[in-house]
């Protein structure tokens, strides 16, 4: 059973979707006790960083997520839920992330010719090897909607990039903990191919 | 590298797709999870739905389909036509819609695009301009209800306005294009795409395959088309290639 974690944010029903469409067992949930006894735990997430981490604090969901992290229990974070995993967030000062890894959360810098959010497909380099992306090529394109991306402390985890004016941290792993900027739920065939890889895991 | 992208556009009445659909081996052209899961094989990078049902009580319709293409369609869809208010903005969302698409209404009361692009982030709120030349040739207006009203609003200032609200995209159909198959409005794609800071999706009079790359070179960011795909006179896959020989970067 895999627990999606439901904190009121937008649009995370596709999350699900995709995990019943690969045969896979979710529920959305908010509840301590389900998360914690889940195999695997998805954080998706669509909005704001400082409003995100408002409702997680509100709801204790905060705790229960490092939680997850500190059992071993393998984590997803997906687009925001990939920057909350983080430290900070230049989108709202101030905040403080769930440190589950290191590192902080930037603004894309406008460049002549590329739009701020990104919208829409950019392909994928690798890094370091990824368990979640196995058997999918380098050069495959995932779709982004994002305003915002990461620079962690640790290039070591850094398992995808993407190039958009600047160098895109697309995808982590760091133990049991994986998280992606882009929506694997939105990307075709490979982006479900890497929903399989994490419900294998 | 960033992509652009080719949408197809399917009109959708009373929960069903309407104008031709030519994809062989389908059971069910009509149905909009089924056509759509054919163009995402087809290689469409999106799906712009737009619902052109006009009775009144069509939501729960609405809601139905926009569910069952949300559970088998994986890529992202837009869905347009008849959202009025934040509700129904988070009615659709709710069931796997990407994002919404909002013409006459926030027109009526640009506090929609506001509101919406506050409560679900402006990635998701597509403002749908209709743009018409002025008769004396000096610049565009927008149009309400389905192109019908003239607003006597410059179509450039419009898409501006929009985005300062929060507008996260912006699907421009010129009137004076649509149908003709003579190629897209370029001048309102360039005069659009050169105002705002957001994604241009240019949309109206793609014909033949140099068509999209020049919508693209003047600064729109996606290339959609309608009848074109679906009475099979191109390939999404030959609009692609055809970019990438010309050195437009798309997924392919």
């Amino acid at each position: 059973m895999i627990a999606i974690v439901d904190y009121d944010a937008g649009n995370i029903k596709s999350v699900e979707k995709a995990l019943q469409f690969l045969g896979a067992e979710a529920i959305l949930t908010g509840e301590r006790e389900r998360i914690l006894s889940a195999d695997k735990v998805i954080l998706p997430g669509v909005g704001a960083f400082g409003d995100a981490m408002e409702k997680l604090h509100r709801s204790g969901l905060d705790d229960t997520l490092k939680e997850v992290a500190k059992r071993g229990i393998p984590l997803l974070g997906i687009c925001l839920g990939l920057q909350l995993l983080f430290d900070e967030s230049e989108e709202s000062p101030g905040v403080g992330g769930l440190s589950i890894l290191k590192g902080k959360i930037k603004r894309i810098p406008a460049t002549e010719g590329l739009s701020v959010p990104q919208i829409g497909w950019n392909d994928l380099e690798y890094p370091n090897k990824g368990r979640l992306f196995e058997g999918v090529p380098e050069g495959t394109y995932v779709y982004f909607v994002h305003s915002y991306y990461l620079e962690a402390d640790d290039p070591g985890i850094v398992t995808a990039t993407c190039d958009y004016g600047v160098t895109v941290q697309a995808s982590v792993e760091s133990g049991n903990v994986f998280a992606m900027q882009f929506h694997p739920e939105k990307s075709s065939g490979q982006g479900l191919a890497m929903l399989k890889n994490f419900t294998l895991i | 590298m960033h992509t652009k992208r080719v949408i197809p556009c399917l009109d959708v009445k009373d929960g069903r797709v309407v104008k031709g659909i030519k994809f062989v081996n389908l059971r069910d052209a009509g149905d909009p999870a089924e056509v759509s899961s054919a163009y995402d094989k087809a290689g469409a990078d999106e799906v712009v739905f737009l619902d052109i049902t006009a009775s009144s009580d069509n939501r729960s319709t609405q809601l139905a389909w926009v569910r069952d293409v949300a559970s088998k369609l994986f890529i992202p869809f837009t869905v347009g036509g008849g959202i009025r208010t934040t509700d129904d903005f988070k009615a659709i969302l709710r069931e796997g819609a990407d994002k919404i698409a909002v013409n006459s209404a926030a027109i009526m009361n640009p506090n929609l695009i506001s509101e919406a692009a506050l409560k679900f982030g402006s990635q998701c709120v597509v403002v749908a301009i209709d743009a018409k030349r002025r008769e004396n040739g000096d610049g565009w207006t927008i149009y309400k209800n389905g192109g019908r009203v003239d607003m006597n609003i410059d179509a450039v200032e419009w898409a501006a306005r929009a985005v300062s609200l929060g507008a996260g995209e912006i699907l421009l159909t010129s009137m004076d294009a649509d149908g003709t198959k003579a190629g897209y409005d370029t001048e309102l794609t360039k005069a659009v795409a050169e105002a705002v800071s957001v994604p241009v999706i240019a949309s109206g009079g793609a014909g033949e395959l140099s068509h999209f790359y020049d919508a693209l070179e003047v600064g729109a960011d996606a290339v959609l088309a309608a009848s074109l795909f679906h009475y099979k006179e191109l390939e999404i896959r030959e609009v692609k290639e055809y970019l990438k020989e010309r050195g437009v970067a798309v997924r392919l």
